[in-house]
Parts: structure tokens; sequence; C-alpha cells
């Protein structure tokens, strides 16, 4: 019966959420009311919910719902759970949500995306309860990306100025970085266990022990990979530069996602995997010392902030560096205390921060000592100097990110910009279209070539995504060029595994073709106004086209397959037909999904977003 | 600029004209944005601007349009205006234009248009490798408080300090050796500099100006720094020239990291020819259609104020001999409803408006305060301190504002222990707002029973070059020299109240800007209790006596504040009424109180989260409560709408409903029938009220580039200002939340005098003729006896005859009020359906 339950906390903030779109925006007091009635019900049904639990006993609750495919050995479908963990975060979560709301109700008051604000905070809050409620990966990972996009979505928020977009998709594409990771965790699991893994099931040791001691590389590998994950989601070292540059939406907004619920995600990930890595030492070991190094550095770097928000931001990457530690340490209920102590501490900070002005200005007025030159040791001078200077480039970590990830992959990208002439474009449809071919006929080929093939294909996809990816000419040639990628990608896997057919092709593809075509369409009619969508800058069409920009988020969110489109299934189908043997495929698929979100909303952000081009109106300064 | 030599003293002195002059954000000081285009016509100056950077200086055409077919822009003003200015003829070819023709516009500022070459050649954004750095930098060093280690200061400023601590740490600031090399060199100028960068020099001027442009916030608050170093408490030695000597080598750094060795100077490359920056230009049709649009909106609301006053002047009724008491308020536009309903209230009373610092320049030192606070307007240089000591209240501290939050070992104390702790204080800020520490009360401001060194007995009791207090002779000057120029010189009621004002607001790093500008930004209770007290001087009423000025014995000043957002009045030195004056200070106070409500309910009106029809109580505690909510981005409106400037008697305005925007200055021409006075009633009229409207009017047409942007995602930048992201620039201006519902439309005041008086009074200085004659603000002239306006232009008064606006008589303030419309949206035409016209009070 309290497994029936637990749907609700998800189904609530989804109607709620698709609901939304039907206030019209005028209507604030409509609006925020929707939103706060809503997390208030969420609140006093989980309360509810808690104290009947509680009073049960607190058992495990585990609960398996709608299906979205099957086979003998695949089977994608969604589950919850609850335990502990789940009853703290979703109480946290929740508290949060309404705190915010209520804050949010008079502080976006008469701003013109009030209601884009409140509607993305209820996407928002449908995706962390997926999270924090999911009971297999496929679940959690629903909303992980629900996360992702909501984040660029308020990131993002001032879309007529340069710095947002631009960080939206700095944040967007470490994001990736943790989705990519999570795919192949899903990947290897699957090879692992031969089935889709329910949390539940990781509770029994004895099989775990079973599976590890079998296959002992696998498991750390995917205990990595859920470590990366949580890092990146965390903001844990080498990633943490993204969090304070993610500080541009509303206060309000950046309060909820990074001081309160989204950034303490990795947390959640490493509580609820615990039982399958505990008895890795080696990742335990990793864990730990990442965590402490991330508190160290973290640490630095927040001594060093001369901003309010960025210092509250790396000072909550530390004590989150700290969580890692508890929970790799085992200390559970610590790392949950920790947590709703700094979610609650960071949201507290971060709404509060303008009136830090008038406090400590007051407070130097009374307290102010001038500094006195101390006559420090040079060894200890030189000490400080340079780690105030690091702290002060936040260790190059943007740096680190672009040297070994964008920089290659705009240079490779550039370098095959060949590929968009007519003479490769009719060869690349005639390679595709013979791969088709071979396709039908594959058993009278060499098993070497089909072993071949889907390496060829995959590159194929991987290079055209790239050159999207850096693209600085028409942004329907890029569109085009994502959609291609896809396309190869796709029959590369086909020849990978005679199982992959056309049900699944179509539920992989289902999605894309249409968001392709309608996108397509979509940047024809911008086209049509200037003659212009150059990818060399930031066209700010929003401005003048707002239903069409909106439109074409859409496609963007159906090309990449958002949950709640088939092509989620396909991708997540993609993966698990890939063998574990084919490294070099996996490699180059996971590397093209990596580029694939952040090729679509690259095209999104410089089409629609930033400072309009046309200045008849005022446009802010570039480097505001 | 176009000359060969490159002259880097000049480019500089040009730079720190240009660039904006806000200082810290703590002393917000209103000032016209483009001050530094002060010297020309108006409009030419605009368009100037406009075409240096872009900026947006009057409303967009569509609105202006939107705003006639609503009926804000009448039809009448308009045909007049074309009519004046195209001649009667050509009206309907005018017309047709301001109406219906379109002008493709796509403004391309001359500004940034060199350093764009970089992008163009090298496909290389230098700003997105430099600026970040540079901007941490920057703030890092003049940081006021916010880091928890402090930036490695050696105190020979900024670049010595970078170097210093480049050169002694293990690692660098920059990615190639050319860099660390160049900083490391002593001896190198920009100069130096420039010729690596750009090579010829005939465009190094336009380079400077391209490169400080790119990011004004933080040029212009280094170029403040470095003419008023005082401004931070804790102070730096920082230059405009050092900015740009490390900006030019992080810029060389970045192009050899990102291009190798094999990169040329921008001269060596075949350039668009230098642009002069501020060459004139011709003035197009659109332009000449903006200026009769804003003229036409400009002279639709004047014509109907003219109007009023026309009626009100024949309305009034002989003041009555025997006053209640008087209050003197600040001229601020703020307390131009609570003199009307306090006059409501009390028919015997009578209420003045003086510049809010009442006369008395000083610094301020409050008790146990390491610096002193400036309370006079900003231009002037105080001679005197006033220190305050004996203060009762205890200021209460708040932990979670502590930084040691955010440090490691406390941090995870606090997170783990205090974690809950915030969480219910979250909750508590929200559900139950209150005062607090965190909260910039205006009656913190100084201590409410404390005593102030106000009298010098011994003019060699200094501090800091200071002298402590003021001498009998020098009060008895201020004193005279305040009831003079208000015209209060005789028929004195038994209580005189100074009424200062102050605002307090929580969340709000612009608090400053909605105190007292009289006050440099701050709240004028010290300023008002120092002024009652020197005219309660018995030495000083016998001076005074000598001087021709009788204060009876029994008339007694009183000094306060009212807090302009949770509207609320206290006193000070009640103890000193003589028991006669206490039993009717009391009386007053209930008036004051009265008048209060009304006062609340006549702003709620802007509000939407309170309705104007509510229980008047409940209002006043929605209005209290939003002066204290951290959640309240719009705690009160501050000088949105300002509008008009009026000198002279309260006669030409009593009962005149001016819906809060008029700045009112009592000045009594009968008194001063030369003009002598005029001149220091009018001096701080531009640079103040001036200053203010056009600081709303700049950040209200272009609140992107003149104004700070909407104030939701503002982050605090080492407590020097606000910025958006955390490697944006600084932003100066006002926030979108301050001029929503302000009407671009330049101040204009009406003096009621003789012209040639005015005329006279005006020219006395070129600064302040330069406001009047390049018509930064309007001037007309009421004269006292024909009772006609004058116009000022082009440097002379022409009588002028105001349309004919018909204005509706009021019978009820309180349905009146209820009646006006609650804005959709903050775009323009919906924010203006809130003005009420200009009515007249049925009294």
């Amino acid at each position: 019966m309290m497994n029936l339950v637990l749907q609700c906390f998800i189904l609530l903030p989804l109607a709620a959420f698709l609901l939304s779109f039907m206030f019209p925006s005028k209507r604030e007091q409509l609006l925020s009311g929707w939103v706060l009635s809503t997390s208030a019900l969420h609140l006093l049904g989980l309360l509810l919910f808690l104290i009947l639990w509680i009073l049960d006993g607190a058992p495990l609750l585990d609960k398996r719902h709608i299906t979205f495919y099957h086979t003998e050995d695949i089977e994608i479908f969604i589950d919850l759970y609850f335990d502990r963990t789940t009853a703290v975060f979703s109480f946290i979560g929740s508290i949060m949500m309404l705190l915010v709301s209520l804050f949010s109700k008079t502080y976006i008051h008469r701003d013109p995306g009030f209601k884009r604000f409140f509607v993305t905070l209820l996407f928002f809050f449908t995706g962390y309860n997926l999270v924090v409620f999911s009971g297999n990966f496929e679940t959690l990972f629903i909303g992980w990306e629900i996360l992702g996009v909501c984040s660029f979505l308020l990131i993002a928020f001032y879309r007529d100025r340069y710095l947002p977009i631009k960080n939206a998709l700095k944040v967007i594409s470490i994001y990736r970085i943790g989705d990519i990771c999570l795919m192949l965790v899903m990947w290897m699991s699957h090879h692992l266990w031969h089935e889709n893994i329910t949390f539940i099931t990781l509770n029994d040791t004895a099989l775990v022990a079973n599976h590890l001691l079998e296959h002992q590389g696998y498991g750390v590998f995917i205990a990595l990979m859920i470590f990366l994950a949580a890092a990146a989601k965390s903001a844990q070292f080498p990633f943490s530069y993204w969090l304070p540059r993610a500080m541009e939406g509303p206060t309000s907004s950046s309060a909820i996602f990074y001081g309160a619920l989204s950034v303490h995600i990795g947390v959640f990930l490493l509580l609820r995997t615990y039982p399958y890595w505990e008895s890795l030492m080696i990742v335990k070991v990793i864990i730990v010392t990442m965590g402490i190094l991330t508190t160290l550095i973290a640490s630095n770097i927040a001594s060093v902030q001369s901003t309010v928000k960025t210092q509250i931001a790396y000072a909550s990457v530390a004590q989150i560096g700290l969580m890692f530690v508890e929970v790799a340490l085992g200390f559970h209920w610590l790392a949950l205390i920790h947590f709703s102590g700094n979610a609650m501490l960071r949201t507290y900070q971060l709404l509060i921060s303008p009136s830090v002005l008038s406090y400590r200005i007051h407070d130097m007025m009374f307290h102010f000592k001038p500094k006195v030159e101390s006559k420090k040791n040079a060894y200890f001078a030189r000490l400080y100097h340079t780690f105030y200077m690091l702290g002060i480039q936040e260790w190059n970590m943007d740096h680190f990110f672009s040297v070994l990830l964008w920089t290659p992959a705009k240079k490779i990208g550039r370098s095959v910009s060949f590929l968009s002439t007519r003479f490769f474009i009719i060869l690349l449809s005639f390679i595709y279209l013979s791969g088709l071919v071979l396709n039908i006929y594959r058993e009278s080929i060499s098993i070497d070539l089909i072993e071949f093939l889907p390496f060829v294909y995959s590159v194929i996809g991987l290079l055209l995504l790239l050159k999207a990816f850096s693209f600085r000419g028409n942004a329907i040639a890029s569109w085009l060029s994502v959609f291609s990628a896809q396309l190869f990608i796709t029959l590369g896997v086909v020849f990978l595994n005679e199982h992959f057919g056309f049900t699944e092709i179509g539920l992989l593809l289902s999605g894309s073709i249409a968001s392709a075509l309608i996108g397509y369409l979509t940047l024809r009619k911008v086209y049509q106004i200037d003659q212009d969508i150059q990818l060399n800058r930031f066209h700010g069409y929003v401005y003048e086209k707002p239903i069409l920009a909106f439109i074409f988020l859409l496609c963007c969110l159906g090309m990449i397959g958002l949950p709640f489109t088939p092509s989620f299934v396909g991708i997540d189908l993609l993966f698990s037909h890939i063998h574990k043997h084919q490294e070099l495929v996996i490699i180059f698929t996971s590397i093209s999904f990596l580029f694939f979100e952040i090729s679509v909303l690259r095209i999104y952000a410089r089409v629609f977003l930033g400072p309009h081009k046309k200045e008849f109106h005022p446009i802010a300064f570039k480097s505001s | 600029m176009t000359e060969a030599r490159f002259d880097l003293q000049h480019v500089l002195d040009e730079l720190k004209h240009l660039l904006p002059s806000q200082t810290p954000i703590k002393d917000f000081i209103h000032h016209n944005s483009l001050h530094a285009y002060q010297h020309l016509p108006f409009f030419e100056a605009i368009f100037k601007a406009s075409s240096f950077a872009g900026y947006q200086v009057t409303l967009q055409l569509s609105e202006f349009r939107e705003l006639y077919y609503s009926g804000r822009i009448r039809k009448d003003a308009l045909l007049k205006v074309i009519k004046n200015r195209k001649g009667i003829a050509d009206q309907d070819i005018w017309l047709h234009h301001l109406l219906n023709t379109d002008y493709p516009l796509n403004r391309d500022p001359l500004i940034g248009r060199l350093r764009s070459q970089w992008k163009k050649i090298y496909a290389i954004d230098l700003d997105h490798h430099v600026q970040p750095l540079l901007f941490r930098i920057l703030c890092s060093y003049l940081d006021q408080g916010i880091t928890i280690w402090p930036f490695p200061l050696n105190g020979q400023g900024f670049i010595e300090s970078v170097r210093n601590l480049e050169s002694s740490s293990m690692t660098s600031l920059f990615k190639t050796s050319r860099g660390r090399n160049l900083l490391a060199n002593k001896d190198i100028t920009v100069q130096e500099l420039l010729n690596i960068l750009v090579g010829d020099e005939q465009y190094f001027t336009q380079y400077l100006f391209d490169q400080q442009f790119s990011h004004p916030g933080w040029s212009g608050i280094v170029s403040a720094i470095e003419q008023a170093p005082h401004t931070l408490m804790d102070s730096r030695a920082i230059s405009l020239n050092e900015l740009i000597l490390f900006e030019l080598i992080l810029e060389i750094d970045a192009l050899e990291d990102q291009i190798g060795r094999n990169w040329k100077s921008l001269g060596s490359h075949h350039l668009p020819a230098p642009i002069d920056l501020f060459a004139d230009q011709k003035s197009t049709e659109w332009m000449e259609v903006l200026k009769l649009w804003q003229e036409a909106f400009e002279w639709s609301y004047y014509d109907e104020v003219l109007s009023g006053i026309r009626l009100a002047h024949k309305q009034s009724k002989p003041i009555n001999k025997h006053k209640s008491f008087q209050a003197i308020f600040c001229i601020d536009e703020r307390e131009c409803s609570l003199r009307r309903h306090i006059e409501q209230e009390d028919q015997y009373c009578e209420t003045l408006g003086m510049p809010g610092f009442f006369g008395v320049e000083f610094y301020f030192q409050p008790e146990h305060g390491k610096f002193y606070d400036k309370l006079c307007p900003a231009p002037v240089t105080p001679a005197y301190l006033i220190k305050e000591s004996e203060v009762k209240e205890k200021r209460g501290h708040e932990m979670l504002y502590k930084k040691e939050t955010n440090n490691l070992v406390f941090g995870s104390f606090a997170t783990l222990v205090l974690g809950i702790w915030s969480g219910l204080k979250l909750g508590l800020t929200l559900f139950r707002p209150k005062m607090s520490p965190a909260i910039s009360d205006a009656y913190a401001h100084m201590g409410r029973t404390s005593v102030l060194s106000i009298e010098n007995s011994n003019p060699s009791h200094r501090e800091n070059n200071l002298q402590i207090g003021f001498t009998v002779l020098e009060m008895t000057d201020r004193v005279e020299a305040v009831l003079r120029n208000i015209g209060l010189i005789e028929q004195y009621a038994p209580l005189i109240y100074f009424v200062a004002h102050g605002s307090s607001s929580a969340n709000n790093p612009h608090h400053g800007a909605h105190d007292c500008g009289a006050c440099s930004g701050r709240p004028g209770s010290v300023n008002a209790r120092v002024m009652a007290t020197m005219a309660n001087h018995p030495e000083v009423r016998k001076s005074l006596k000598d001087r021709g000025i009788f204060i009876p014995d029994y008339t007694q000043f009183l000094g306060g504040l009212h807090d302009t957002a949770s509207d609320q009045i206290e006193f000070y030195d009640e103890v000193i009424l003589t028991p006669t004056n206490s039993i009717e200070h009391q009386k007053h106070l209930a008036s004051f109180d009265r008048a209060l409500d009304m006062n609340a309910k006549e702003r709620s009106r802007r509000f939407a989260s309170i309705s104007t029809r509510k229980n008047i109580r409940s209002i006043r505690r929605s209005i209290l409560k939003r002066s204290v909510s951290m959640f309240e981005p719009r705690p009160e409106l501050g000088h949105g709408t300002n509008t008009l400037c009026i000198v002279g008697r309260r006669e030409m305005t009593q009962g005149l409903f001016l819906d809060r925007r008029a700045f009112l200055n009592s000045y009594d021409y009968r008194t001063d029938p030369d003009g002598h006075l005029l001149v220091g009633v009018m001096r701080p009229l531009g640079p103040v009220c001036g200053g203010i409207n056009l600081e709303y009017y700049f950040s209200r047409v272009d609140n992107y580039r003149l104004g700070a942007g909407t104030k939701l995602p503002h982050n605090v930048m080492g407590l020097i200002g606000v910025a958006n992201s955390c490697d944006g620039d600084l932003r100066p201006g006002l926030p979108l939340q301050m001029i929503e519902v302000h009407d671009p439309v330049r101040l204009l005041i009406i003096v009621e005098h003789r012209p040639e008086v005015v005329l006279k009074a005006i020219q006395s200085t070129p600064e302040m003729y330069e406001w009047y004659i390049n018509e930064w603000v309007k001037l007309v002239v009421l004269h006292p006896e024909s009772k006609d306006y004058y116009y000022f232009e082009g440097g002379q008064f022409n009588v002028y005859e105001p349309l004919n606006v018909s204005i509706e008589k009021l019978e009820d303030m309180n349905t009146f009020l209820e009646s006006a419309p609650e804005m959709e949206t903050n775009y323009i035409v919906d924010a203006t359906k809130e003005h009420l016209p200009v009515s007249i009070l049925n009294s």
C-alpha cells in the first residue's frame, strides 16, 4: 500500500508542472499560488507519509511502475524506492521548495520571466523528486537529466545578456560529463548484472559480492563512473569551477539550485549506490582522497573570493567534499545531517547575500582595524602568495578542461570542416546508404567487416558532431550535421548487434526525426528574417521571436532525447546494445553523446539567446 | 583626438571625465549619468553619447507612440511642440513622421570598433581571456571585507602589489613568459605596451577608449577611487594608468598564449582609419522625431502642472496667523505627499521645505565609530565634526553573517550545528519579517538619546583638522541662513520641527540611494537634531535678535526623522520641551500619525501586494513589513516619478495633488526682492534635484547600459559595488526595481519671482548656468504680480501660456487614491497607468 503512495510525490509536481503552462503570464498571484499550494501539499503529504512510515518501522519500500521496453535480456522500467536517504532528501527538498517559492513570489514580482521562473521551478522539483525516489538507474537518470535542463534554463534566465548564456553552456558542458558517466554506469551494469538492476537488489550483499568477485574490473569501472558523475554534479574538484558561474539567475533560483538541492545530488548518488561499492577498497580510497582534496582546495579558493556569492559557492563545495568522505567512510547519518545543514545554511546565506553589504560596512564602521604589515617569514610569504594566486585562478580548473577537452574538440572539429562540402555530403550519403544495404545482407558479409563497420560509423558520427560543435557558419548546416551524426551512430550500433532492430531504431529516432524536421523548419524561418544565423556570434532572436524560440527549445530537447520522449529509451537501448568488449565503439559513442547535447544547445543559445543583434532598443554591454 | 602625437595624460584625463563616476555603493550619490556631456545642449549631448557607446537615450519610438495612443502624450501638446519647432507649414509632415514613419535603426556604437579587429584578424575574443582574471584581481585588491584571506598588499599601489605577488610566488598569473617578463620590468610604460599591441600611434587613443569602455564599471570605480581615495574605508592606492598597464600586459599574454609567437600588432594589418570618437554629428530625421516626442511628452505633463498651480493660487486662502506648529521637511519629492496630508490633518500648521541637511555641513562620528560620515551635499567639504557619545542602544550581531561560516573549520561546525538554525531563520524572515542588525535601519544611524558635540566653546578643539562642533557665531550664521532662505522670519509657532528623512530596507545594496541625497546618501537625523539644537540655543537666539530675527521664547525647535520606507516618524530630544509645548507636541504626534496613515495609503497604490482599499492599520503594517523584508526588492520606490521642483511659497502648491512628483523648496520672494538669497537657494537644485532626475531618466531609458539592470541576480563585489555574475563588470546606475514607475521627463523647476531676478541668479556661476542654458533642467518662472509664466529658453525668458488643461477637483482623497489602476507589467504604458492626474483638493 505504502509502495503505491510513492508515485504521488512525483506525479503531483509533474501534474502541477504540466498544468502550469495554462496560466496566463500576467496572473502572478495565480501562478505563484499554484506553485505554493503544490509544494505545501507535497510537504504535507510527505510529512504524513513519513509519520506513517516511521510508525511502520521504517521499512524499505520499492515499487515497480511502467515498463517502457521489454525483451528477454533488457527491460527498461520506472522503479520507485524509499529509504532513510530518500526520506531526508525528499523532506529537505520539499521544505526548501516551499520556502524558496515563498521568497520568490515577492522577489521575482514583475520580472518579465515570472512565469518562466515558476514553471521551470516546478519542472526542477519534478526532476528532483524523481531522482530521490528513484529505484533504479534509469529512473534516476530521467530526473538527473531534468535537473540539467532546468539548470541550463535558469542560469540562462536573463537570456538577453552574454554572460548568463556563456555560463549556462559552460555549466551544461560539465553536467554533460556527469551524464555520460551515468550512461556508462548503466551500460556497464547492464552487462555486469544481465538485467536492469534496481537499488533494492543492491542491498543484497551476497549477490553484490558474488558479482564483484567475478568481474572486479567492471565493478571498479562502474563505481568510478558513479563517483565521477557525482563529482561533476556536486562540483567537486576538478569540476568545481562551474558552481560560482551558475549563480547567474535570480538570487532565489541560485539559492535553491546551487545552495540547497541540485548541488547535493552527487552526495545522494553516492549514498544511494553505497551498498554496491562499499566493498571496493580502492574506490573508497579514491573517494576519500578526492573528497579531502576538494575540501582543501575549495576552502583555499573560498578564502580568496571577493564576491559574496562565489565565496558561499566554494564554501559549500568544501562541505560537500567532506560529505563525500563521510559517505565513503560509512557515516551516513552524519552525511545526512551535514547535507541538511549545508542545504539550509547556504540557501539562507545566498538569499540574504545582498544584505551582507550593509551589515559588513556597518560592522567596519565600528570594528575596523587597519592591517598591520606583519613581518612574515619569507618562506611563509611565498607559500601564502602561491596559494593566494592559485585560489584567485581557481586552480586553473577551467583551463584544465579547455586544454583537455574543449580545445582539442574544436581543433578536430575545425579540421574536418571539409565534411560539409558538397563532395563529402554526397560521399557520406553514399556511405550511409551502402551501410543500410549491407545491413540487410549482413548474413553474407564477413564477420571481420561486421566488426569493423560499427567502428567506422561511430567515428564518422563523432567527427560530424565535433564539426557541429566547433562550426561557426550557418546554424542550419550545424543542425543537420548533428542529426546526421545521430543517424550514423545509430547505424553503427545496428551493425553491432542484430537485436537492435526496427523497434529499437524506431524508438530512438521517433523523437529525433520529428524534432530535427521541426527544428530545421524553425531555423529556416529565422534565417529568412535577416539571412544570417551564423554561429560565430549570439543573435538573440528570442527578443523578436519568442514563440519560435520556445518551439526550437522543445526540438532541441527532443533531439537530445529528453526524458518523456521515446528517444530517451532509444538511447538507453543503444548503449545497452554495445558489447562490453567493444571499447572503441563505446568510447566514441560516449564522446559523441557528450558533444551531442552541447552542440544542440549551442545552436539554440547562439541563434536565440544572448544580446539581440539589432540595437534599436537598449542592449546590455557584453561584459555585464 | 586625431592628432598624431599620443598624449597619455590627456587620454587618461578624458577617460576619467567620461567614465561613470559612481563611488563605492555605500555612498550612493545621485548624479547626471552623462555628466561628461553637460557642457553641451541636452539633445546634442545625449545623441552624441548614444553614438559613442550605443546608449538608448530617449524612450523608444514605439513606446512614445503607445504613450500617445494611451493619452499620456496629449495631442494638443504634440501639435504645439511641432508647430514651435518646425513651423505650422510642415506640421502635417512631421506629425506623419512621428506617428507612422519607420526608422530602421541599428545603433552601431563608435566604441569597440578598433578592438573588434582582433576577432576579425585572429578570431580571438580578448575580453573573454582577459576580463575574468582582471576583474577578480581588481576586486580582490579593492575588497573592503569579503575575502577571508586579504590581498597581499605591499603599500605601493596596485601594480607594485601585483608585481610583488607575482614575483614572490611559485605560480604565475600569466600563461606565457612574455607576460611575466613585461610585468617584471618596472620601467614598462603604457606607451611601450601599446607599441607592442597596436603599433601605429594614431590608433593608441582609440584603442584605450575601446579597452576601458569594454568594462566601464570597473574602469569607472578605479578612476573614482583614484580621484577620491578616502571613499574607501580600507583605503587602497590605485590609478587608471595602473589598470591600463596591467590590462595591456594581460592582453599581450592572452594573444601570445592563444596564437603563439606569430601575431603582429593591430597597426601592421590593414585597418579602417582611426575614428574621432567625439566628432560632432549631424542631427538626423529620427533624432528630430525623438526630440519632438520627448518634448511633447514633457509638455503634456508640464502644462497640466502649470494649469494646476494657477488654480491653486486662485484658491489659496491666506495662511492663518496663529499656527499650531511649523514643520520643515527635506525638499525630497517623497515628502510632498506627507506635507499635503499633514496640512489636511491640521489646518493650522504650516509646512516648509529645504535641502535635508538643514544648512549644517559636518562630518559625523558615531560613538566608537572608526570613520566619519559626511552629512551634507556631496560637493561640499565640511570643516566641522560632530561626535556622538552615550549611545544607549546596543548593536546586535548576526552569527550567520560572519565570513567565518565560509572557512573550513568553522564552516563545518556552522553547517552541522547552525544549519538547522539557519533553516529556522529563513522561515522567520519569510513569515515574521522584523528589524535585525542585518537590515539597514534609518533610525540606527544615530543613537536615539545619544549626546552630540554640537557646541564648540574652544576653536582649538580639533580632530584630524576638523573643528569639533560649531561656535555660537557659526551656529547663528547657519540658523539665520536657513530661516531666511525659506522665508520663515516671522509668525513663529510654539513648536517648529525639522523633519529629516532616511529609509530602512533589507537585502538592498542600493539602500544609500533611498536615503537623503542632500546628506550624501545617508539619513539626515543628525542634521535635524543639530539644527534644532542650534536654533534652541539661548545665545544663538540672542544673536539672532540682533540680526532682526525675533523668535519668541516659547518657541522650541525639535529634530525628527521620517522613514520614507516604513512611514514612521520619530522625534529627538523631546525632554527639552516645556510642559505646555509637551502637551501640544503630543497632539501633533497624533496628527503626524494620521498623516502617515494617509501617506502609507497613497504609497500603497503603487504596490501590487497591498490593496489600497484595505483597512488603514493593515496598510501601515504591510508598509512597515516591506521595509524589513529580505524578499522585498522594492521596499520603496525611491525618487521614481520625480519631475518637478517648485521654489516658492506654499501658496503656490497648497492643496494641489502632485502625486509625489515635486521637490518643494520654500522661498519667499517678498523677503528677498533682489534675489540675494535666491542664488544660494538655487545653487544645489541642479546637482541635487537635477542629478536625481537625470540619473532616473537615464537609468529608465537604458537600464542595461546606464542603469544597473534588474537587481535580482546582483552579486555584491568586494563591498564596493554590484555585478551580475562572478565574472561580470560592475553595474553603476539604478536597478530596474527603482525606475520602473519613472517617467523619463526632465526636471521642471518653477520659481516664484520676477524673471530678471531669476536670470541674474542662475547666471551667477557658469556651473549653475550650464544646467539651464543647456536644458538639462527646464525652468519656468511665475511672476508674483502678473501671475504670468515665463519660460526660459535660449538665454532669455519669454511669456508662456500653458495649454488649457482642466484640473479635476477632489472631494475625497480616499476614493481618489483608490481609483488609480494597478499596473499589470512594468512596461512603460502599463506602469504609467498608475500615475494620477494633477488635481486640486476642495477644502
